[in-house]
């Protein structure tokens, strides 16, 4: 199938930019941040992008959602990224939809999809338990109690954890060793007893959680899949959230980039536009090839994902390693060549680095990306 | 319309199964068993000289010129259609030819009926071989600043001047090449495009060495060679356009190279082969690890722009950054190949070095960034025509 969108996701993404832009431009980001809005971004907004589909973008039409599959979702999220959009598209109708979608347990997904599709539930993938990124847990652990099991742990770096009605939450199964694999996923309720929420507020205005699990009792209905097999779809879901995060960097950096180009052919020192010394002509022109190389693994990725591909897991570091180190460029070369403006809060451009930090953390970065590669690619 | 085609298909099949000789159903093995043609041109084989004279005869051998000019006269999907089959057998080109991919195109668009009718069929059926007279010591990315001095002698062009970078001049039999006509004139206004034979009186040829040993490059030295005015093609002192409208070609088939070869091996499988620990070592393997990543990236965003272009978008100043990024991607190649290799890839002569493969084809491709445009050139390209940066 040929490597270009379609005439229904082209008209999506045109859409999606025109909603972004006329709604939530960048301003939309400095006024959430300015007038301290608790939760980060703006619930009516994110109900108008719910009565679009946009919240069940990937959910199948049986629980009430679009059924687009997965490159609407990413579209839509590196639209966002261009306008620094907050909402919980990647944290809900991502992580937290998706990882129910892919674990098949069909009395979950009745009950809450329906509820995400209309926007009138939020979810949080809450896997973390260090700074730097590692998908399997280490000390949270499930036991079987009863019928049921009870979790004790602590997670970390959870998005939109703050605002949360259910978290995923990864724990390693029964007596399983945190080197190996035996793990799982549970759908618990925030406002289960012994769930404890500590809300954290980060630089590029977005939160995290960290969640506290004491004796957080579960019926056998909340298990996501079969018990110490949670692994496989804990990776799935990563890597989807990886290739959205990576879409939604590609959005920043084309934004940036395109602003930088902009300044460069408007800024006057020593009685000519500064983009006609060749050192930022070339630089430019170098950071020009960087975004499009992206532009191509992004849609790759996306594509991999909705065909079912089994180089997902390839696409996915790929994407994450290249729009992280992309965006990362862009937006430090759209400080430097701003000169002294550039380092100003008045200027949008360091809103785009701040996002940009956060995105190229979460779920592993360039670095731990690459090294991923290299091992799937069997060395 | 889809049955015509499916039947062109079919014939161009059969045609083939009966006329490509078995032999030259492979990929080529080297450099060697290339077929140039030309008037000195020693055919290797009965299957060689049977494939280019088939070929030639339906004129596939430019299966898109006209066929008054004894080209295949096809349009763009029967081409398509023509490639796919000779993919399919692994066919081996019947000809390479500078006439076909650079000089034809420029006669076709710039040339006389009588030009067009003297020079395309010989080209077509491979009996004359080609050669580019661009570059000089002293016009390399400012081409348009070349000085071989062109003077009108009433019947006749009396030639002076020097060529440097002529692939094959020591093996081709004609030259077309761009020549200074009016001295006075702003640069790109006095320069006009001129064919001659490479036998003309006062044209020596002398090959270039480059570091990794031998070339097909070569300077050629102009002493009054006489050049029939009928040869001059275009007006008058209007050939830079000619030789733009050659370079944008040229740039386009450059454009590709920065994906290995089918069936090379990949730098990390060169690496697994030459030494079972090497993968070991952190600092090399993430070398690797990169460029094989931006190799992967490279790979997917040609097929993207291929299959854009293909939906009808236009590929533009794009093959400008396809060309300075697939050539930097082939010299890190060779620079993880020499590392990988170790001293082995030090060897400079013997069989067991093939001759000191590594090594040469190391110092090579040193030369990829430069010719056909340097990489800076090909940057500001890019920033000038794609970025709209000013000038």
């Amino acid at each position: 199938m040929a490597l270009v969108l379609n005439d229904e996701h082209r008209m999506l993404r045109d859409s999606a930019r025109s909603f972004f832009d006329a709604r939530a431009p960048v301003a939309h980001l400095r006024a959430l941040r300015d007038d301290a809005s608790e939760t980060g971004f703006c619930g009516d907004l994110w109900s108008e992008m719910a009565d679009m589909g946009w919240a069940g973008t990937a959910i199948p039409e049986t629980w009430g959602g679009l059924g687009y599959g997965f490159t609407g979702l990413g579209l839509l999220l590196q639209e966002s990224g261009r306008t620094l959009t907050p909402s919980p598209l990647l944290s809900t109708a991502l992580l937290g939809a998706g990882a129910l979608v892919l674990s098949g347990t069909e009395a979950l997904c009745a009950e809450w999809l329906p509820q995400v599709a209309a926007g009138r539930k939020l979810l949080a993938l809450a896997f973390e338990e260090s700074a730097r990124h590692r998908p399997m847990p280490r000390s949270t652990r499930a036991r079987a109690s009863g019928n049921g099991f009870l979790i004790n742990g602590r997670k970390t770096a959870v998005i939109d954890g703050h605002v949360a009605d259910a978290f995923i939450v990864s724990a390693l199964a029964g007596d399983a060793d945190s080197s190996e694999t035996g793990m799982s996923l549970f759908l618990v309720s925030a406002d289960s007893p012994g769930v404890r929420v500590e809300t954290s507020h980060l630089l590029d205005n977005h939160r995290v959680a960290s969640v506290d699990l004491d004796d957080v009792g579960l019926g056998p209905e909340q298990l996501l899949g079969q018990f110490g097999e949670g692994y496989p779809l804990l990776e799935d879901i990563l890597d989807r959230g990886r290739i959205g995060m990576a879409a939604e960097m590609l959005g920043i950096a084309d934004e940036t980039f395109a602003r930088t180009v902009q300044y460069l052919k408007e800024r006057k020192q020593f009685g000519v536009p500064i983009g006609s010394f060749q050192s930022l002509q070339h630089r430019a022109a170098v950071l020009f090839g960087e975004i499009e190389l992206c532009r191509s693994v992004v849609l790759k990725a996306m594509r991999a994902v909705d065909e079912g591909s089994d180089e997902v897991a390839v696409l996915a570091s790929l994407a994450k390693a290249k729009c992280g180190r992309a965006a990362a460029t862009a937006t430090a070369e759209g400080i430097q060549m701003h000169g002294g403006i550039g380092m100003t809060d008045e200027l949008d451009i360091g809103l785009f680095i701040k996002r940009w930090r956060a995105l190229n953390q979460h779920l592993g970065d360039s670095r731990y990306h690459l090294e991923r590669f290299a091992q799937l690619q069997g060395y | 319309m889809h049955e015509m085609l499916n039947a062109f298909r079919m014939s161009v099949r059969d045609w083939l199964e009966q006329n490509c000789p078995h032999e030259m159903r492979e990929p080529l093995a080297t450099d060697k068993d290339i077929c140039w043609g030309g008037r000195r041109f020693e055919f290797q084989s009965d299957a060689q000289r049977q494939w280019l004279g088939r070929m030639a005869a339906k004129g596939w051998t430019a299966p898109d010129w006209p066929a008054r000019y004894g080209g295949g006269g096809l349009g763009s999907e029967r081409l398509k259609i023509l490639r796919q089959e000779l993919a399919r057998i692994e066919a081996r080109p019947a000809l390479y030819s500078f006439g076909v991919s650079m000089l034809g195109p420029a006669l076709l668009k710039y040339g006389n009926d009588a030009q067009k009718e003297t020079f395309l069929p010989p080209i077509v059926r491979g009996e004359i071989r080609w050669c580019q007279g661009y570059s000089e010591p002293n016009a390399g990315s400012d081409l348009a600043s070349l000085q071989a001095l062109a003077v009108d002698k009433g019947g006749y062009y009396e030639l002076n001047g020097s060529k440097i970078w002529t692939s094959y001049a020591d093996q081709a039999d004609w030259m077309f090449c761009l020549v200074r006509t009016d001295p006075e004139a702003p640069k790109h206004e006095g320069i006009s495009f001129m064919l001659f034979d490479m036998r003309s009186a006062g044209i020596s040829v002398k090959p270039v060495r480059l570091i990794s040993g031998r070339s097909p490059f070569c300077e050629v030295f102009f002493d009054n060679v006489q050049i029939p005015k009928a040869q001059r093609v275009g007006e008058l002192n209007q050939g830079w356009s000619i030789a733009k409208y050659l370079l944008t070609h040229e740039r386009e088939m450059i454009s590709w190279t920065g994906l290995a070869r089918a069936g090379t091996k990949s730098v990390s499988e060169a690496a697994r082969t030459a030494d079972a620990d090497m993968l070991a070592e952190p600092l090399l393997r993430s070398d690797i690890a990169r460029f094989e990543a931006d190799e992967l990236a490279f790979a997917l965003t040609i097929e993207r722009v291929r299959d854009e272009v293909s939906a009808g978008a236009s590929l533009g100043a794009l093959s400008s950054w396809f060309k300075y990024y697939g050539t930097e991607l082939n010299k890190r190649r060779h620079d993880l190949l020499m590392d990988i290799h170790g001293s082995d890839a030090l060897a400079w002569t013997g069989a067991d070095s093939e001759d000191g493969k590594l090594a040469r084809d190391w110092l090579r491709s040193r030369g990829n960034s430069i010719e056909g445009g340097t990489s800076e050139i090909q940057l500001n390209i890019v920033a000038k025509r794609i970025l709209g940066l000013p000038g």
